[in-house]
């Protein structure tokens, strides 16, 4: 089986930075980096298991109701995780209130099912959804670990910038706590990645 | 609790749905390329919201709640089924984006033909389900709360994704360094304007 032609999502075919897709629902959990990772592996998980059952049941869904069939399979499983969470982590789970639930409405997940798991046989298709979850989650994960590291000085709550930095005079950045700039970084990624790619940029 | 001026300068402003929590912004990239669609979309969003927030809202507070059921017998006082909110949720948002729509064909045709296109859009839009989830957390006294909420979430929902259009049409014209036109510049301007809407937080 040919790898690399799933690991597209985690460049040149990112869901954030080149499809546009998701960018909903989960940016607000990238002020740190436990809630970011959180949401990666939610995400992860909910869009390669929903592929993996779209993908079974693909030739008994009619063609009428799919949108209903692939929004109740992918809220059941939302429902699970989240009761999950609440079970076991359950401080993690009060920092991402809403969001997990949001997840419903992420793009990603319904884009794929539609594009992908509708046509394609079980296995790629539970490979191709934990790969854009993870393509998806990756970016979340980059967000967090700026925005936390120059806005707490912390990493996973454990302090990074030695106390003797703050004695001369070094300071957290207190824009990056704020919700805007993870927006700002994601711009920035983009820049770095289209510089890179060149064949992405868009003609205005 | 908060009075409902407050309720609604903050869902307008400081606890503005794209600003502050980034939700619904598929579309709004998708959507802003110009002010006239950008418009409709927003005053759609506007529409769902106003009427999803208030119903679900009393489904979650006479159906769903711990011990919400007690209005139909003391037995069931202890029943709590808050688990199935998000499955009733998607479900009444996507039927009332139906009904809506079907509403709007039959008694408007210039409404439906600017709203329309968009309809369908909103039912996987962020902001609706977010809305409903956050009335949800807020805990609002009563339906009236929970009605300025949704009023309020919609109009900064549609004064950010106007503001934005606005912007991006300019934008067009100016000398955007390559790798950055079209997604990039358009992350950077929205966290800009995130950036000066948090000004209101001092209200």
């Amino acid at each position: 089986m040919n790898i690399r032609k799933y690991l597209g999502p985690l460049n040149k075919n990112n869901p954030i930075t080149v499809q546009v897709l998701g960018v909903c629902s989960a940016l607000a959990v990238t002020a740190q980096m436990k809630p970011a990772v959180v949401m990666c592996l939610a995400v992860t998980v909910v869009c390669g298991i929903s592929n993996l059952i779209i993908s079974l049941i693909r030739k008994t869904i009619p063609n009428r109701i799919r949108i209903i069939v692939q929004l109740v399979i992918v809220a059941s499983l939302v429902i699970i995780v989240d009761q999950f969470l609440q079970a076991y982590f359950y401080e993690i789970s009060k920092m991402l209130s809403v969001f997990v639930g949001l997840i419903i409405t992420n793009c990603i997940i319904m884009g794929r099912l539609e594009a992908f798991a509708l046509a394609n046989k079980p296995v790629p298709s539970l490979i191709d959804g934990l790969a854009n979850g993870f393509g998806y989650g990756i970016v979340l994960i980059i967000v967090a670990f700026f925005r936390e590291l120059l806005g707490s000085g912390t990493l996973w709550n454990y302090q990074i910038i030695p106390a003797s930095f703050y004695e001369y005079g070094y300071l957290n950045n207190g824009l990056m706590t704020l919700p805007s700039m993870a927006l700002i970084i994601i711009g920035i990624m983009i820049w770095i990645q289209r510089t890179k790619e060149s064949e992405l940029q868009e003609k205005q | 609790m908060e009075s409902l001026t407050e309720i609604f300068v903050r869902s307008i402003f400081t606890e503005n749905m794209i600003f502050a929590y980034f939700l619904g912004m598929c579309s709004y990239l998708a959507v802003s390329k110009n002010v006239k669609t950008a418009f409709g979309l927003g005053i759609a969003v506007c529409f769902v919201l106003v009427v999803t927030i208030p119903v679900n809202y009393l489904i979650y507070n006479f159906l769903l709640k711990a011990g919400a059921l007690t209005w139909i017998s003391a037995q069931l006082g202890n029943i709590n089924l808050s688990f199935l909110s998000l499955i009733i949720y998607i479900a009444v948002i996507a039927s009332i984006v139906q009904l809506l729509e079907m509403i709007i064909e039959r008694y408007s045709s210039a409404l439906y033909n600017s709203l329309g296109i968009f309809l369908p859009l909103i039912a996987v839009n962020c902001a609706i389900l977010g809305g409903s989830l956050f009335m949800q957390e807020r805990n609002f006294p009563t339906v009236g709360h929970s009605l300025v909420y949704a009023l309020g979430s919609g109009i900064g929902w549609l004064l950010a994704i106007v503001a934005f259009a606005a912007i991006r049409e300019k934008t067009r014209y100016s000398k955007t360094p390559k790798p950055l036109r079209g997604l990039g510049i358009a992350y950077i301007t929205t966290g800009l304007m995130a950036l000066a809407f948090l000004a209101f937080s001092g209200i």
